[in-house]
């Protein structure tokens, strides 16, 4: 079959095809030599005190391994896993919730709540987060007047505090993905293991969990991602305690002016974004294919 | 038919869950909301005594007045190119292959996963080598590449819902390609198209990180003084324009749900 046989001769077979491609050509065009203008800018030399790079160099590369960067890295791989799988955790019900309930008020209350927190950018959410989790804030305020504890907890500046702001970051999209993936399983599967007498832990366990599997790999992914690129978040919650790449890649920037080891930073980040979601990928490849049924 | 306890009891446990993850997320906007309308300076709950006086703080503070106006510009901006740009690709996408197709989407959904402190700073320096200042165009174009997977996404699965046997019957009456896409799929797409500038709007707005990097202070955003304020002043005016946020963006998705059905935008809607 084809759609455009019917069309008279003189028109193009493949109509809108250059004018439609031209536009998305240049942005990626745009996108594309920015990456390459980073990679080149991580090989050269930084000048103390100008903003003109020196000749190629890979010294930008070798002072990461300083076990004060290295910690960095480490800490932000950890961040990210942490986050991405307790983002799937709590996501999962919620997004289980959202495909399968049938009250029309309630799923869009529960795609609303979910979804909101998505669109309203980094600072909001983090300055929300300083104001619960902060030493007068919400939580200490709540346990101190009930009497369960006598000091404010620290929770701002800690590890625990920045993965709870973070999680809050990531699970609107891994509710997202996963919803996605449970709304395309077929009910009828889980019907027929219901019929054959299989409880309701049973047909989820067996059923249900497994045929969402490409929807868990594309979900853990994306929040690894996502949390790598926070900044703000580990900035304000951190405080300079608990750090990310990202904050390195600002302080040298923008406090020492040092544009090739930031970019030297920012490519070797990229390059562990893409190799972690490749090991993902990779260790997880039997639940994408269980999927695929 | 009556369910075991035991069902019962499980399906009890599961919304009780649900319920307390939904809590979570909405725990920190209600504690902001409940911060801004304090009257003291100091975070303390339950507030003593309610006031105003933080939101007509937030409203007539400087930053944040000429940060809404450059948000505005930007937004407005790089909303309107990325649908433009976004919705013509995601047509092409569905309709044909050629040479090249799947490494420009490759690159244009890039930046999903490169972070936005990446692209921030990639753009700056790019700026830089070619002696661009940075202006407003530095910061329209950075955020069309970042809003941009949005609209492709939404628009693309638009176009995988819409039925081209319409079109088919429109050109084989006669009407031409610009025709048919004018009169038949425009129109049909029209929810995709509406909802996908709809989330590039929004995520324009809200950007913070990569808008830190390319913004100077005649250019700076509403987050990235937002930012700015936390970093030098303890008080509530940040809990109350943070509640204008929420209310706003909450308020638009609502609205987007009911006259577009967010589901099917975000393809989270059960297929029967």
């Amino acid at each position: 079959m084809n759609a455009h046989d019917t069309i008279s001769p003189t028109a193009t077979r493949r109509p809108f095809l250059k004018l439609f491609t031209a536009p998305a050509v240049i942005t990626a065009a745009i996108f594309a030599i920015s990456m390459l203008a980073i990679l080149q800018f991580s090989i050269r030399k930084h000048i103390p005190g100008s903003l003109d790079v020196g000749g190629f160099t890979l010294a930008n590369f070798a002072g990461m391994l300083h076990p004060l960067y290295a910690k960095v890295f480490f800490q932000t791989v950890w961040l990210c896993l942490l986050t991405a799988v307790i983002s799937l955790v709590l996501g999962y019900p919620l997004a289980y919730a959202l495909v399968r309930s049938t009250n029309l008020f309630v799923k869009s209350f529960i795609l609303i709540t979910t979804v909101t927190p998505l669109f309203l950018g980094e600072v909001v959410r983090t300055y929300s987060w300083i104001v619960v989790l902060g030493n007068n804030g919400f939580v200490n305020s709540v346990l101190m007047q009930t009497g369960i504890i006598a000091t404010p907890l620290q929770l701002l500046f800690t590890v625990t505090g920045v993965t709870i702001a973070l999680v809050h970051v990531t699970l609107p999209v891994v509710v997202i993905m996963l919803a996605a993936a449970i709304a395309h399983i077929d009910p009828d599967y889980e019907k027929a293991a219901e019929s054959l007498g299989a409880g309701p832990v049973r047909v989820f366990l067996t059923v249900t969990l497994p045929l969402s599997g490409p929807g868990i790999v594309a979900g853990l992914t994306t929040a690894f991602a996502w949390t790598f690129s926070a900044f703000a978040t580990p900035q304000l919650v951190g405080g300079g305690k608990v750090n990310m790449v990202s904050n390195l890649v600002y302080q040298l920037g923008f406090a020492n002016f040092n544009f090739p080891f930031a970019a030297a930073l920012c490519v070797a980040g990229l390059a562990l974004t893409y190799v972690s979601i490749f090991v993902m990928r990779t260790s997880l490849r039997p639940l994408e294919k269980v999927g695929l049924h | 038919m009556a369910r075991p306890l035991s069902h019962r009891v499980m399906s009890f446990a599961g919304r009780a869950l649900v319920v307390a993850i939904l809590g979570f997320i909405i725990l920190p906007a209600f504690v902001v909301a409940v911060a801004s309308f304090n009257e003291k300076a100091l975070l303390s709950f339950p507030p003593q005594q309610l006031s105003l006086r933080w939101f007509y703080n937030a409203i007539n503070y400087k930053d944040f007045q000429s940060g809404f106006y450059n948000g505005l510009i930007v937004m407005l901006a790089s909303s309107f190119l990325a649908l433009f740009v976004g919705a013509a690709f995601a047509y092409v996408i569905d309709r044909y292959e050629f040479r090249g197709k799947n490494v420009i989407e490759g690159l244009l959904l890039a930046p999903l996963v490169v972070p936005h402190f990446t692209v921030g700073l990639g753009m700056l320096i790019l700026a830089a080598q070619i002696g661009a200042a940075r202006t407003f165009s530095l910061v329209i174009v950075c955020h069309v590449v970042l809003v941009l997977p949005f609209v492709l996404r939404s628009v693309y699965i638009s176009l995988r819902n819409l039925d081209q046997r319409l079109e088919l019957a429109a050109a084989s009456l006669g009407a031409k390609p610009g025709r048919v896409l004018a009169t038949v799929t425009l129109p049909l797409l029209m929810p995709g198209l509406v909802s996908g500038w709809l989330f590039a709007a929004i995520l324009s707005f809200n950007e913070f990180t990569a808008s830190l990097f390319v913004t100077v202070q005649r250019t700076q955003t509403l987050p990235v003084a937002m930012y700015n304020y936390v970093r030098e002043y303890a008080d509530p005016t940040m809990a109350a324009i943070s509640v204008i946020f929420i209310v706003v963006t909450a308020t638009l998705l609502a609205l987007a749900n009911s006259f577009l059905g967010l589901g099917k935008v975000l393809n989270v809607e059960q297929a029967r």
